[in-house]
């Protein structure tokens, strides 16, 4: 059996709800949405540099922001309906953070995305690239996350 | 009625249009807010049930791809045969990866960093609404790689 320690039923319906809102995207616009591109295509507000002006990037800056604004907005409106009242602290140190998410960014650009990106959209339109690059995150990520643990510690 | 549609392909763009119209934008906003929300109930948000995944103590984030790959995968399919535009115009776009070595080098390093935090970049912006300020590091983090990747990129 599969460990699950807090069970199963609201990591399905948040799936669901993630898939929901990637199709309602796509049934509203035509747009698809993975997370990572909002990272380099806000950096196109204020870098001349061709490679943030490419209309990828440029072109698609405004929704993306208004995407990620909408994560925040979901999980406020989650945190005030189910939040119990106390924020969800982080133990992560700041700087384990920061440079993990130095290698996060840098990596899943260079990539083109992310486990949303290449996760949720690639998989879902059957990406032979996206399943590969799956594969090959899951297969770093556990061997980083685990080989951290014996260092650091839980 | 069914014949006459079917016999009228969807208009399908393989080119990434500027899209900055109010309806648009709030569509993405609310799109967005369910994502949001979908991350948030799934404790996605939470970098500590993410390594707990990572470590194999819990596969719920499978639960979690999964249903969203499977909601993802049949509106792909259903909305371009149902509808000959999106809702709001424009055309229905297609995620075009491309097998390069960059795909998965890139994979490799975003591996090792999701590895180190457990935090990946939806979730990191998402964790903000939820009160988890710490996050700002991991955006900061997110943000400068990816400046630090188009500033070497080769245009």
């Amino acid at each position: 059996m599969l460990p699950l320690p807090f069970g199963w039923t609201h990591y399905l319906a948040g799936g669901l709800c993630i898939g929901a809102g990637v199709a309602l995207l796509y049934v509203l616009t035509g747009l698809v949405g993975g997370m990572s591109s909002v990272y380099s295509s806000t950096w196109s507000y204020l870098v001349r540099r061709p490679f943030f002006q490419q209309p990828t990037l440029a072109g698609s800056r405004d929704w993306r922001l208004a995407y990620a604004a909408g994560l925040i907005l979901g999980a406020a409106t989650w945190w005030l309906l189910f939040g119990n009242g106390a924020r969800v602290a982080v133990s992560i140190p700041w700087w384990q953070l920061f440079g993990g998410g130095l290698l996060v960014g840098y990596g899943a650009r260079l990539s083109r995305g992310c486990t949303s990106g290449h996760g949720i959209c690639g998989l879902g339109s059957l990406q032979l690239p996206s399943l590969l690059a799956v594969l090959t995150f899951m297969a770093t990520a556990f061997v980083t996350a685990n080989v951290t643990t014996r260092l650091f510690g839980s | 009625m069914a014949t006459s549609r079917s016999s009228v392909p969807p208009v399908v763009s393989s080119t990434v249009p500027t899209v900055s119209a109010l309806p648009q934008l709030l569509a993405a906003l609310a799109a967005g807010a369910l994502f949001g929300f979908g991350l948030a109930l799934s404790t996605m948000i939470r970098p500590e049930i993410v390594l707990g995944f990572l470590r194999f103590e819990d596969m719920g984030l499978l639960f979690v791809l999964g249903a969203a790959v499977v909601v993802t995968f049949v509106a792909y399919r259903v909305a371009p045969r149902l509808l000959r535009r999106p809702v709001l115009g424009g055309a229905f776009g297609t995620h075009q990866a491309t097998m390069e070595r960059s795909t998965i080098i890139g994979a490799a390093i975003f591996g090792v960093g999701w590895g180190v935090t457990g935090v990946c970049p939806g979730p990191a912006i998402a964790g903000l609404g939820a009160g988890s300020y710490e996050l700002v590091f991991a955006v900061a983090g997110i943000a400068l790689g990816a400046l630090v990747q188009g500033a070497t990129a080769r245009d």
